[in-house]
């Protein structure tokens, strides 16, 4: 049988499909490694060293990652919510993603690029 | 306990967790953005954490919700995307619930305690 | 002389593992991706094989990948989708190819009877008929998903489905939807049993496709969260 290709996924709800999947993968990755780091607080000069460590640019940019990917995911899932509880109306459908999208790139600029 | 059953209790787990991360990643984002705005140290964090039981509290219920809706968001992908099946993911992602629970119960300890 | 304008197809020639094979077709107004189709099987290749039955819009019989998505070639203007005079047309994806254009349907229906598709009823012709409300909320729902003819544009457009060989699929869970709103029906507890699984109704993950695309303009993804808000309700006053 065949396959759609991307053609067939050209459209704005596929794409927050797809942010809404990768942002959440990266998360329960990102998780593990956030807890690894906090639990190394049990010495407070190690974890000041450690907050100096994260000020690298590569880190930075990281943590600018998962900061984005947490406020997609989270407007995406509320959007999800307000899908699946409160019932579907066909006028929305569209103000709801451009409401997700904008809050994620307003939240994520906010607070990637708070210093 | 039929598949239906089984199904539709997962899905339930999924969106309650998700409504439970919704409040704490906001609350969470607010305190971290507050305290990198005032500029406050390592030790100036901790200490701050240490001061009050509401932080162990917020944040072990952040980490159960998180041990909960990360493995089951991660069970779809493996279902769909992976050629994964039966017994061995559900192992998989079990030991995955435990490292985080363990992990971020660990954190909270540390950081709140 | 001004040279007939002519579009450039390429049609899926085969099965599976068949290839594309390219036709010059003269480009008419008004023309029709059928159109084009039906002009290649005349003459210029006999062998192709296609479907197709009213060619008015009606049956769902033409459904078609056409330039990478799914629709009704009788009703797809070639102005409307060969911007650049060329025109790329297979079969339907996620169902097997019988040969050329025509694909299988059985497990689309399969999946349609599996769904608990069918109307259960309870009442005999001795009985009065039903007093139905057109306005009541039930039955507003029912006549908003009613009207698919199970064309399969839906099933072939939905991604889940490709990933997913068990997934129920968009047009059965929609059909399901308008028989868990339907008060004459007896099936309810056990349709919802069959719907309301990680092969069901929890395996659509709002891409939206399916509403994209669906001739009728129906909403398979409204009516799939439905059912999920039923099982739900069913779920917690322990009838799943």
């Amino acid at each position: 049988m065949r396959y759609n290709d991307v053609r067939a996924r050209g459209h704005p709800a596929y794409w927050a499909f797809v942010v809404h999947r990768v942002s959440g993968l990266l998360l329960a990755l990102f998780l593990p490694l956030h807890f690894f780091a906090l639990s190394q607080a049990l010495d407070p000069a190690g974890f000041d060293r450690f907050l100096v460590w994260t000020r690298q640019p590569a880190v930075k940019a990281s943590e600018i990652a998962v900061v984005v990917a947490l406020a997609a995911h989270f407007a995406g899932g509320l959007r999800l919510l307000l899908v699946e509880f409160v019932g579907w109306r066909a006028d929305l459908q569209k103000s709801l993603l451009a409401l997700a999208a904008a809050f994620t790139v307003a939240f994520g600029l906010l607070l990637a690029f708070n210093p | 306990m039929t598949p239906a059953r089984a199904a539709t209790l997962r899905w339930l787990a999924q969106r309650a967790s998700a409504a439970v991360l919704a409040v704490c990643v906001l609350v969470h984002l607010a305190t971290i953005l507050y305290a990198t705005r005032q500029g406050l140290s390592g030790a100036a964090m901790l200490s701050r954490a240490h001061a009050s039981f509401v932080w162990p509290a917020f944040y072990a219920i952040f980490v159960v919700a998180v041990a909960v809706h990360a493995p089951l968001g991660l069970r779809t992908i493996l279902d769909e995307w992976s050629g994964l099946r039966g017994r061995a993911v559900d192992v998989l992602l079990a030991a995955f619930a435990l490292v985080l629970l363990a992990g971020g119960l660990r954190a909270v300890a540390v950081v709140t305690l | 002389m001004i040279a007939e304008p002519t579009l450039a197809v390429r049609i899926w020639r085969g099965r599976a593992d068949g290839a594309w094979r390219d036709y010059a077709v003269p480009r008419r107004p008004a023309q029709t991706v059928l159109d084009v189709v039906t002009h290649v099987q005349r003459h210029l290749d006999p062998t192709l094989a296609y479907r197709f039955a009213c060619r008015v819009g009606m049956c769902g019989s033409c459904a078609m990948t056409v330039n990478g998505r799914a629709r009704w070639t009788c009703r797809t203007h070639v102005d409307a989708v060969a911007a650049d005079d060329r025109l790329e047309i297979a079969p339907l994806s996620h169902l097997p190819i019988v040969r050329d254009l025509v694909v299988d349907m059985t497990r689309f229906f399969d999946k349609w009877a599996q769904a608990g598709g069918a109307f259960v009823p309870t009442a005999s012709r001795r009985d009065d008929f039903a007093v139905i409300a057109p306005d009541s909320p039930a039955r507003r729902e029912v006549d908003a998903a009613i009207e698919c003819i199970g064309c399969g544009v839906c099933y072939a457009s939905c991604d889940v489905v490709g990933w997913k060989p068990d997934y129920l699929g968009p047009a059965a869970l929609n059909r399901a939807w308008t028989l868990q709103n339907d008060a004459r029906d007896g099936a309810h507890d056990e349709r919802l049993r069959a719907v309301a699984t990680d092969a069901g109704c929890y395996a659509c993950h709002t891409h939206q496709s399916c509403t994209e695309r669906c001739p009728k303009q129906l909403a398979p993804t409204a009516s799939i969260a439905g059912l999920k808000r039923l099982a739900v309700r069913a779920a917690l006053k322990g009838a799943l």
